[in-house]
């Protein structure tokens, strides 16, 4: 899974340590892409998909631009995350903007009025043209994620907390 | 030649956090002759770095029903979000390369009677402004140069990042941005950390937004120690908010005595200033920052109002 979406050249890795380097995140965080990558190589799929560290990456692509084997650090470390997500490590304020997505059709919604204000302020209409204005948009999202099972994935978390 | 015309992808953050660059963009593209279309009833890209982490399918299905929307018109997107270029990009690209994840999204957009076909392009305003209005045809349209104006840049990471896939340009000293951003007449002021990324992406905003000013912080402290600059100039909606807001929300994490001022503009905000509109037009002066702190931008130091 993780070589197929992530990067097939995953095992080309010769650990040396460029994304590390180059990652604004690792500088900061206890986050360290090169171990990510060890660690996924030596099968510890469960230490991997449940380490809170793995969602400090910003996806920058710096270490993708820099690795010298083209393994794209990157794609793999989203694709662990997949992996992750799928087997009940989302983190709960994640959980909640997935939630937004499949309610209101989007990450950041219009919400309040006074956002409908800001607009007028500047000589818009209060409402834009995307989901906020097409309740027929949302449903198309709701049938989509249903259908790939993504609605369950952020729901059956939401019960699991509770 | 017919006028050149775009789906217009608005994105979360632009028409529901900053319609100043909404405003801007509809004021540019008007004044370089490019139209641009509504996008009606499309909905978040959504977030490549978050809905991306959280399932592949999922968030390429959604990306590609924003696609059809524009392929339903015949017209190819445009829009001013690094993540939502990011994400409506990426997922056209591999949709277009990956049979497997083509088969599987066009299952999910059965369920609502659409299908990718892979017709038409994806592109930033960035691309727009420079490749099909070309940089000759800006600079005819500046009326006032912002001569003197010390900008510094924030590319940002997903336009040009990962370089081999989008081939956009050389993401270690990336020229692109820069050349539409002199464009204004501003002095272009460099500093080290001008590449790293602001901080929000991936979803480290909405986990940590702490770690996520850290970076912030990190790239102001290296723009200060490079002398300073009068604006931060940016191509994304979420960076800028992270560099405008993130003023605010540096100085609540870290304390009182962290405090920045910087006016931060999206690149179309500065374009629509060289051209000759005010402020006023587009309601620069609410953006986050502004409406926070309540006070202005630094008018005299944009040389706008003296």
């Amino acid at each position: 899974m993780i070589k197929r979406t992530g990067g097939p050249n995953i095992q080309a890795c010769y650990q040396c340590g460029t994304c590390s380097g180059s990652c604004p995140a690792g500088a900061r965080t206890n986050y360290l892409v090169r171990g990510i990558i060890r660690k996924a190589l030596l099968g510890l799929k469960d230490d991997v998909i449940s380490g809170p560290e793995l969602w400090f990456c910003t996806t920058c692509y710096t270490c993708t631009d820099r690795c010298p084997q083209d393994v794209k650090p990157t794609d793999v470390i989203k694709a662990i995350r997949n992996v992750a997500v799928a087997e009940g490590y989302m983190l709960e304020p994640h959980q909640k903007v997935a939630l937004k997505v499949l309610e209101a059709g989007h990450a950041v919604p219009l919400e309040k009025e006074s956002w409908e204000k800001l607009r007028e302020k500047v000589g818009l209409k209060p409402v834009p043209p995307n989901a906020s204005s097409h309740p027929e948009a949302i449903e198309d999202i709701k049938k989509i994620a249903k259908k790939t099972g993504f609605d369950k994935l952020v729901a059956e978390k939401e019960k699991t907390e509770e | 030649m017919a006028k050149p015309k775009f789906m217009h992808f608005l994105g979360c953050i632009i028409p529901h956090r900053y319609p100043s660059v909404q405003k801007a963009a509809e004021l540019v593209f008007e004044d370089l002759d490019m139209e641009l279309l509504d996008m009606e009833g499309a909905t978040c890209c959504p977030a490549p770095g978050v809905f991306g982490s959280f399932d592949r399918v999922t968030w390429a299905s959604i990306a590609a029903r924003n696609v059809t929307l524009a392929e339903d018109a015949k017209a190819n997107i445009t829009t001013g979000c690094n993540g939502c270029f990011a994400s409506l990009w990426d997922a056209d690209h591999e949709l277009k390369h990956d049979e497997e994840l083509r088969t599987a999204v066009n299952e999910a957009l059965a369920e609502i009677g659409r299908e990718f076909k892979g017709t038409i392009e994806v592109t930033h305003y960035v691309d727009a402004l420079y490749n099909v209005a070309g940089l000759e045809k800006i600079r005819k349209r500046v009326t006032r140069p912002l001569t003197g104006v010390r900008m510094a840049l924030h590319p940002g990471c997903h336009w040009m990042r990962p370089k081999l896939i989008k081939k956009k340009d050389d993401s270690e000293r990336p020229h692109i941005f820069r050349e539409l951003c002199e464009a204004s007449g501003a002095e272009y002021v460099p500093y080290k950390d001008e590449l790293i990324c602001c901080g929000a992406g991936g979803a480290v905003r909405t986990a940590d937004v702490k770690t996520a000013l850290d970076f912030t912080k990190q790239k102001f402290d290296s723009l200060l120690a490079a002398g300073g600059a009068d604006i931060i100039v940016t191509p994304c909606p979420f960076c800028e908010l992270q560099l405008d807001l993130g003023q605010v929300e540096i100085q609540k994490h870290f304390g009182e005595e962290h405090k920045y001022n910087f006016d931060v503009l999206h690149v179309v905000e500065l374009l629509a200033l060289a051209f000759g509109h005010e402020p006023e037009e587009f309601g620069l002066a609410t953006h986050l920052q502004y409406m926070q702190r309540k006070n202005e931008p630094n008018w005299e130091r944009l040389g706008i109002k003296t």
